[in-house]
């Protein structure tokens, strides 16, 4: 089966600093994956890259087969990104933006799959609030939203439970979960290890751009035996 | 084609939500220009035997056309780069020959909008004549897009909102404004005459108020070469740039 990411040799530099440094990797499709490193482990440039924000300077990354760069409209419509960056459009609603995000994607009448995205998120009464008027949990909400317009079967979620509080965090996972079990791949990463340990069935550890550790979620805590994720965590960036 | 219309239609729809500022100001402020000026010069001034109220008109309207298509790529990419939301049009496989288009045709389209308030007002203080209605929208069309262009390459190039200020302060107006919008050039001495054929708006502006009065500094034919030239031009600069995805992809 083809995977659903494929990350072969990447590298990619700031000036001095190499962000990925000849990192390979493979997701399976319908895994939930886990990115996990410090700040500065280059889990944001490889996203970046892998959704084609960022240029590599050399390697290469395929989604589903599809080259994120010579072939980047298609790898681009099977993926969706919830970017960091708490960011949104001023100007207009949550309905407004989703339906535009639809149409970027070549989706026209997108309001059937908006109107389940937003019931699922909680956000079916803030539909024609504009985005000013959110808060920062529910503006996270409609960055979700956004990934999900276009029912990307791999779905990249960077950091999106910073700032959202426990009650919809708890509805978010339920939806990613759900997600997930349709068979969409979800890649993750996140400072909360918990959450890693209980939602990802691989989990992989990077430093400094490269691939310190990828097994199962089970293998790693069986390595150490009685040890939290967090505990394996800092165990392992500390070789 | 979908993902360029709707691009096009959040640009336009960008504008319109504040159409009192980008729309309603630039006609109000052009009409301050007429009156002002209108009033001061009507009855000492006339240009190839035209009233100077009359003559006044179509620089105007080219000068808020130019303006407002600026400010319209320029602001929409510099908004969209400082608040991080450039993300929701480099994240969707649109080509850039899609952005370039919808960011372009939206600029126009504003740039338009306001030239044609700006003409609706001032029909109550003057008789306008249309001489050639053609070679009006040519010059209108082929300006707006040039300047939508080049507002792009603006918004791609700047990142504070103080760099694009001076942009503005320092390139476009004073193109602008000296370009022939209040006067013809063969009222200037030898040394000014000479350096405005090196401004590719005075060919804008003649052009465009050739349209209206049936004469002008230099030969129409001349005028629209010259401004399609330069749309060809920036429009290749900007398509490369957005190709690279320079200063928008890392």
């Amino acid at each position: 089966m083809i995977p659903a990411v494929s990350v072969v040799d990447v590298v990619k530099s700031f000036a001095s600093l190499k962000a990925l440094d000849g990192l390979s990797l493979a997701i399976e499709q319908g895994e939930f994956f886990g990115l996990l490193g410090p700040n500065g482990a280059g889990k944001t440039t490889l996203i970046s890259a892998l959704a084609g924000l960022a240029r590599l300077d050399s390697g290469s990354i395929q989604v589903l087969g599809h080259d994120v760069v010579r072939d980047f409209r298609q790898a681009r419509r099977l993926l969706g990104v919830v970017p960091q960056e708490l960011v949104f459009d001023p100007f207009f609603s949550v309905r407004e933006t989703l339906r535009i995000q639809s149409g970027y994607f070549g989706i026209r009448r997108n309001d059937d799959w908006i109107d389940e995205i937003l019931h699922h998120l909680d956000l079916t009464g803030k539909a024609d609030a504009n985005m000013r008027r959110l808060s920062g949990g529910m503006k996270r909400r409609v960055l979700v939203a956004q990934a999900l317009v276009h029912k990307p079967p791999v779905i990249v979620l960077d950091e999106p439970t910073a700032g959202v509080d426990v009650e919809l965090r708890q509805g978010l996972w339920q939806f990613v979960r759900r997600l997930n079990s349709e068979g969409h791949t979800i890649i993750l990463t996140t400072h909360y290890l918990e959450e890693a340990e209980a939602l990802c069935n691989r989990i992989a550890l990077m430093k400094q751009g490269r691939l310190l550790a990828l097994d199962t979620t089970a293998n790693l805590m069986a390595a150490s035996p009685g040890a939290s994720l967090e505990e394996v965590f800092l165990r392992t960036m500390q070789r | 084609m979908i993902g360029f219309w709707t691009l096009f239609y959040k640009e336009v729809l960008r504008f319109w939500k504040v159409a009192f500022q980008t729309v309603a100001a630039p006609v109000l402020t052009a009409m301050l220009y007429l009156m002002i000026f209108g009033h001061v010069l009507e009855d000492h001034v006339r240009v190839h035997g035209i009233g100077y109220t009359s003559f006044l008109i179509p620089g105007l309207v080219m000068m808020q056309v130019l303006q407002n298509a600026f400010a319209n790529s320029s602001s929409s990419l510099i908004q969209a780069k400082i608040t991080g939301s450039i993300v929701f049009v480099l994240l969707p496989p649109l080509p850039y020959s899609a952005f370039f288009a919808a960011y372009v045709l939206a600029a126009m389209l504003r740039g338009l909008m306001v030239g044609a308030g700006v003409l609706l007002a001032t029909v109550w203080f003057v008789e306008l004549q249309v001489v050639a209605p053609v070679w009006i929208l040519l010059f209108a069309l082929f300006s707006g897009a040039l300047f939508g262009a080049l507002g792009m390459i603006a918004g791609i190039w700047v990142e504070k909102f103080d760099q694009l200020a001076a942009f503005q302060n320092f390139l476009i107006m004073p193109l602008t404004m000296l370009s022939g919008v209040f006067y013809s050039i063969y009222t200037l001495p030898t040394f000014w005459q000479q350096l405005s054929h090196y401004n590719p708006v005075f060919y804008m502006i003649d052009g465009f108020r050739y349209g209206f009065f049936g004469v002008s500094d230099v030969s129409p034919v001349r005028s629209l070469a010259v401004v399609v030239a330069c749309f060809a031009l920036t429009s290749l600069l900007t398509l490369a740039l957005l190709k690279r995805g320079w200063k928008l992809r890392t």
